[in-house]
């Protein structure tokens, strides 16, 4: 024992002051590692709305509706960006939501585990197929036996419905996994209430857990969207569009989405050197399509939030 | 409500109990509460908790579920600092040293008491390595004196003779109570003086109950140990003087606030208690 | 009114239940059901099986033919028959180290911090909701970050357009991967441990440092190899930052001068490059390297998945 005899005194209960020094040193070096994050989204914010807004501010508003994007000659149909970008976000999702629910859906409800641990890698597989190689996939074989196949009038090089069959392929991994966490995340007494009076599998799947992760589903979703909106390679590649795009609205000519305007703008045919209206639009396009996804991913956050706190 | 004494130790022997007085200049109790209350939040878990622990001695907590037995017991090495949200009002002693003061540093605080937890929790490392750690983080580095100190916790802890051949083998390893006597032979191994045990046998069949307690018979000489315990005859058998928690219901807010009810001798509280309540809980009336 | 079940209804569903038990073979539309959603796993399969058939049948002329010239020329985006991967794999090699020693610690002091110090926090809520955002966010934005910060603002330090700049802008978009992963890991290793480290008298530091970061470890370790992968397949910000896509000559310079002066390529910037390339013999060239990626690609998620199966604690 320290103290037989005697009183004791607070600075007994004192930490050696090494041990106490590299304590707190290693505490204020997490908490920077921390911190960096918050600075990487106020940079991020900062620096695209800053020149997003010289360039709102300077551009001749009649320029940002009219007949096209063509950046280097000063027309920035917005338009256009958007339309594009809803219309490959549409085909991805015809594509990706039916997969990727069936397969969350079969993978958690339907598979037996050996059966799971089989079949799960192909959805883990997809998910890292590089984007570029997706896009490459699109020209060389999506378009030419599938999309032209179908469609006679079909641009033969570059469409977006090709681009956009390619970005459903990428999206199928990220909706599959969300669900298949909702649908996981009900628990097990809820199958067993209905199983319990008589309702077969299929039945307890759309009408008891289904409903129950709904929220997580539509988190699925909005991921998803948000995932399609983003994805810049495959459309930089078979989307087609060098040189800038008229505004469109048949998906089986070459067409022009935001994420392809910026590459082009950042690396491809609209690249320009030197801070002209025509690179800042960069800049403003990029500031759009952050807002758009961030809004989308909080949305698809607080709900997949929300099914973790349900249960 | 709380009859306890610091001047009057008591000592067992062949079952008989019998008091001394020591004089005035006396010993001061090992921790000393004074209206000690514990909050969660808003939420008051425990309130107007007098004790006074001595040294040497076995204390006993028991009480029902709720009452907050382990929630004063955590008070005592300042593990309900980690609950965020947990506030502790009144005063805690520690050898006369306030506990919560702003210059006692809590780490140091809980090499001196150690705790010993329900669930057997050694670390997924060898058995040497579960003991070494401790001192080694009080800066002893010397193998021979690092196998001094493994031997002798592992001997004190009546556990060397079954792993002396294989310290060096995953602790996951050894059974329940094995595993719970190598987590006292981990707080033996930096030399505190007290011992905390949060129901230490709750896990354990009961054989190894009885090693433990066994155990704790022969360790108490050099440690105070306080143990919470919801088996009532173990209270009575290993300590020497029992504190009876529990619940009220707070007419309110209807929810549950512990309280102290009565502290003395454990012969006293079982055999002739002051308080109904006790009486009520130790004949089985109520649990 | 008699609370009784009449025979007649005892009988009907003795009937029906009997039916229902003998008939469960004969769930045609259950089956019809669950075969169809089978059928979307079987699509996916067939989706990825098109895919590496049609890269291997592009790529067969070099496969066949020029295999080992393909994998040791530079990159040419102007002539099909002296294009090769060379610098490409090499530069997303350059890359992945660069991402390893940024990212990774960085990534997973931010995790120790959010499970080990901060909690439930205010802070700490802000933290992890900023990060699930970064986590979403293109990639082609990060991209611009790197151009502005890395390439412009920094140009002095990483030497504008280089390797060094194109690996920082890939660290800080793997950076939310990395810290999500992480943070699981850190979660999932159980709190008995941390409390009977501080219950001996450790501090957090030595707690974290001798029992949570290395049982949290194997997860971690598969956390950051995906983040790897997922690195190693981006294109966008590497190409904003100024990847080479058209040739790359490096000449005689030694390994320092060229990652911290000269251009760079990397694989997925070589494939985006070739894939522009109008004319048929470019269907090889790309096909192949895309070939080689994925496989690569493959070759490290399956590495992060043997670890994780190999080191799967149950608690």
């Amino acid at each position: 024992m320290a103290h037989a005899t005697g009183q004791w005194q607070t600075t007994d209960l004192k930490l050696s002051s090494d041990r106490r020094r590299s304590d707190t040193r290693m505490r204020w070096l997490f908490t920077a590692a921390a911190l960096t994050t918050l600075v990487v989204t106020l940079l991020i914010i900062f620096i695209l709305f800053r020149d997003a807004w010289s360039y709102f501010v300077e551009v001749p508003k009649a320029d940002l509706w009219t007949l096209g994007w063509f950046p280097r000659r000063g027309y920035f149909d917005v338009k256009t960006l958007v339309v594009g970008t809803l219309m490959v976000t549409g085909i991805a999702m015809l594509i990706a939501v039916p997969l990727g629910l069936g397969v969350a859906i079969y993978l958690s409800e339907f598979a037996r585990p050996r059966v799971r641990k089989f079949l799960k890698p192909i959805i883990e597989i997809l998910a890292g197929i590089p984007s570029v190689v997706l896009g490459y996939f699109a020209i060389s074989f999506i378009n030419p036996n599938i999309i032209t196949a179908l469609v006679g009038g079909a641009n033969k090089a570059f469409n977006i419905a090709a681009a956009g069959v390619a970005v459903g392929i990428l999206t199928v991994p990220i909706i599959a996994s969300v669900t298949e966490d909702a649908l996981r995340a009900v628990p097990l007494s809820l199958r067993e209430a209905s199983y319990g009076l008589g309702a077969r599998r299929v039945p307890t799947v759309f009408r008891v857990v289904l409903p129950a992760s709904i929220s997580g589903v539509v988190a699925a979703l909005i991921l998803g969207i948000s995932r399609a909106i983003g994805e810049t390679m495959v459309v930089a590649i078979a989307a087609g569009a060098v040189g800038g795009g008229l505004f469109s609205t048949d998906p089986f000519k070459p067409g022009q989405t935001m994420t392809a305007a910026m590459a082009a703008l950042g690396f491809g045919s609209d690249q320009v050197a030197g801070d002209g209206l025509a690179f800042q639009s960069l800049f403003f396009i990029g500031f759009l399509l952050f807002v758009f996804t961030l809004l989308l991913n909080l949305l698809g956050d607080r709900l997949v939030r929300r099914v973790r706190e349900e249960y | 409500m709380s009859v306890h004494d610091s001047s009057l130790t008591s000592t067992r022997q062949n079952g008989e109990v019998s008091m001394s007085t020591t004089p005035e200049t006396e010993k001061v109790p090992v921790f000393r509460t004074r209206d000690l209350a514990v909050y969660y939040g808003d939420f008051r878990a425990v309130r107007d908790v007098n004790v006074d622990i001595n040294g040497q001695e076995i204390t006993a907590f028991i009480g029902p579920s709720g009452c907050g037995k382990s929630t004063v017991l955590r008070c005592f090495d300042r593990m309900n600092d980690l609950i965020v949200g947990a506030r502790v009002e009144g005063k805690v002693e520690y050898h006369g040293i306030d506990l919560y003061d702003k210059d006692v540093d809590a780490v140091e605080v809980r090499r001196r008491v150690g705790m010993v937890f329900q669930k057997p929790n050694p670390f997924p490392k060898s058995i040497y390595d579960n003991l070494a750690f401790g001192p080694r983080l009080n800066g002893v580095k010397k193998k021979g004196e690092l196998d001094a100190i493994v031997e002798s916790s592992l001997k004190r802890a009546a556990l060397w003779d079954e792993v002396k051949d294989r310290l060096k083998a995953s602790a996951m390893g050894l059974s329940g109570g094995q595993q719970q006597r190598l987590c006292i032979a981990r707080c033996i191994a930096v030399e505190p003086d007290v011992i905390l045990m949060d129901e230490p046998c709750s896990a354990l069949d009961p054989i190894a109950t009885a090693r433990i307690e066994d155990l704790m018979q022969e360790i108490k000489r050099d440690f105070t140990i306080i143990i919470v315990t919801h088996n009532m005859q173990q209270a009575a058998r290993v300590s020497d003087r029992t504190a009876f928690f529990t619940t009220e219901v707070n007419p309110e807010s209807d929810r549950r606030t512990g309280v102290l009810v009565e502290f003395d001798f454990t012969e006293k509280i079982f055999s002739n208690p002051g308080d109904e309540r006790t009486e009520a809980y130790v004949t089985g009336r109520f649990g | 009114m008699s609370l009784t079940t009449p025979d007649r209804f005892g009988a009907q569903s003795a009937n029906e239940v009997t039916v229902r038990l003998t008939s469960s073979s004969r769930d045609v539309k259950g089956r019809a059901v669950e075969w169809t959603l089978l059928s979307t796993l079987l699509i996916s399969l067939l989706i990825l099986v098109a895919l590496i058939v049609n890269l291997v049948d592009r790529a067969w002329p070099i496969l066949s033919g020029r295999l080992g010239d393909f994998l040791s020329s530079g990159i040419d985006a102007s002539s099909a028959a002296d294009a090769g991967v060379w610098q490409a794999i090499r530069g997303t090699l350059i890359l992945s180290v660069i991402v390893a020693v940024v990212a990774f610690p960085l990534g997973i002091a931010c995790a120790v911090y959010l499970e080990e110090y901060a909690g439930k926090s205010k802070v700490a809520g802000l933290i992890r909701i900023n990060v699930r955002n970064l986590a979403g966010v293109p990639s082609i934005v990060y991209g611009i970050l790197g151009l502005t910060i890395f390439v412009k603002f920094a140009g002095g330090l990483t030497g504008g357009r280089t390797v060094i700049s194109g690996g920082l802008a890939l660290s800080v978009l793997v950076l939310p991967v990395v810290i999500i992963t992480a943070s699981e890991a850190l979660r999932a290793v159980p709190r008995s441990i941390r409390e009977g480290a501080l219950g001996v008298g450790a501090t957090q530091w030595e707690t974290v440092r001798s029992h949570v970061l290395p049982s949290a470890a194997p997860g971690i370790l598969t956390g950051t190899v995906l983040a790897l992968s997922r690195a190693a397949g981006e294109a966008a910000p590497i190409l904003l930052v100024g990847a080479v896509t058209g040739l790359l000559r490096t000449g005689n310079q030694s390994l320092w001068t060229q990652i911290t002066d000269g251009g760079f390529t990397s694989m997925p910037v070589a494939i985006f490059s070739y894939a522009r390339q109008t004319g048929a013999d470019f269907q090889a060239v790309t096909g192949a390297a895309s070939l080689i990626l994925l496989i690569l690609v493959i070759l490290i998620n399956g590495l992060a998945i043997w670890l994780r199966n190999r080191f799967e604690r149950s608690w």
